[in-house]
């Protein structure tokens, strides 16, 4: 009699298992603790929500460093070997940017939202959307718009994180530079991205993007 | 006897020759102190004329040289960056000075609508300038020059 009641509930399926599984936790969860003072409780609490937020934020800056961009092919070979020419990554003070710090916002909120997105990538990943440089080169053009909309929209928040309108010496630039900028960065006309695309990594076919012929 | 001495006297004269050779260093005023065979310190890199300032051309027919940097400036199939100031459409928001006239011509005189494919690299004939001193000064004159001095009353 016993051996065809555990046939009989070796025979439910897995759904069905987990199900039961999750009620009886559920009852567990619900119930008042008769074991645990409410002390041991808070405090476990404490010390499990520390260790998660603190693992939550080491695996975020992991994902943010240049490191962990790089270390995908796809990333090291076209566009972080097109960096390593540009002023972003040699220059005289030795001040450099690295992938994060223009294409993933510092803001909190922000940075998760950017992060969401991102997984869009880990797609791209997976199913080689850009694993050759011809495929790469085919969707520049759809890649650059994207962080140039991005961009525009919140204003190259990304490059006055280090470069500062307000704290730009125009006397120090080239005439060229200092009227430009003059004219159309403190009037606020034109963005950063308006005028200076292309300078970190090579340029998609520009046909009919504004500003350029 | 007469022959034996003479092809000795040569080994020695030659042996002279290749010693003296060996023993003075070969240099050449441009090279600096760096003998011919050894690669002297390379010079430093200096920065480009970034004034803005139009320069005036040697004769008429020179392409006019960039005043400016151009470090980082994409020119190829996907872009120019150099006609996002300089293009017709583009002059009015930038003020620079519009590609010439002669650019739009193809190689049989024919005027196109915009930059014809032969010109469109800028740099194979516009260059940007260095500050350096260069080792060698030029002795050019242009016309103007010369023809003052043909003049009546002109230096000769």
């Amino acid at each position: 009699m016993t051996t065809t009641a555990d046939e009989s509930k070796e025979k439910r399926g897995f759904i069905a298992r987990s199900w039961d599984f999750l009620l009886e936790l559920w009852g567990v969860l619900r119930r008042p603790s008769s074991v645990f003072a409410l002390g041991t409780l808070v405090l476990a609490g404490f010390v499990a929500g520390i260790i998660f937020w603190g693992g939550f934020n080491t695996a975020l800056e992991l994902t943010n460093t240049e490191k962990f961009c790089t270390g995908c092919h796809e990333m090291k070979d076209n566009v972080y070997a097109e960096l390593k020419s540009t002023i972003h990554f040699t220059n005289r003070s030795g001040v450099r940017a690295t992938c994060p710090d223009c294409h993933v916002p510092h803001n909190w909120t922000d940075k998760i939202a950017r992060k969401m997105q991102a997984s869009k990538e880990v797609w791209g990943k997976i199913f080689g959307t850009i694993d050759t440089r011809e495929k790469f080169v085919d969707h520049r053009l759809e890649l650059a718009a994207h962080e140039w909309a991005r961009f525009k929209a919140n204003d190259s928040l990304e490059c006055r994180n280090c470069h500062s309108a307000d704290s730009m010496d125009i006397t120090k630039q080239s005439p060229r530079a200092s009227v430009a900028h003059q004219r159309f960065l403190f009037t606020k006309e034109k963005t950063c991205i308006d005028c200076h695309k292309g300078i970190a990594h090579q340029l998609p076919d520009m046909r009919g993007v504004p500003g350029w012929q | 006897m007469l022959k034996r001495t003479g092809i000795a006297l040569l080994a020695i004269a030659i042996a002279i020759g290749t010693g003296s050779l060996a023993a003075q260093t070969v240099n050449s005023g441009l090279r600096g102190a760096t003998p011919l065979n050894d690669e002297g310190p390379a010079p430093p890199m200096l920065p480009n004329r970034n004034t803005a300032e139009k320069e005036s051309r040697n004769y008429p027919e020179q392409p006019p040289v960039i005043p400016h940097n151009i470090d980082g400036y994409q020119i190829d199939l996907n872009g120019n960056k150099c006609l996002s100031c300089h293009a017709r459409a583009r002059t009015a928001e930038s003020q620079a000075p519009m590609v010439s006239i002669t650019h739009f011509m193809d190689r049989d005189g024919q005027f196109l609508a915009s930059i014809s494919p032969r010109r469109f690299f800028c740099t194979e004939c516009h260059v940007p300038q260095n500050t350096a001193t260069p080792p060698v000064s030029n002795d050019f004159t242009d016309i103007d020059t010369l023809l003052s001095r043909a003049s009546p009353g002109g230096r000769r």
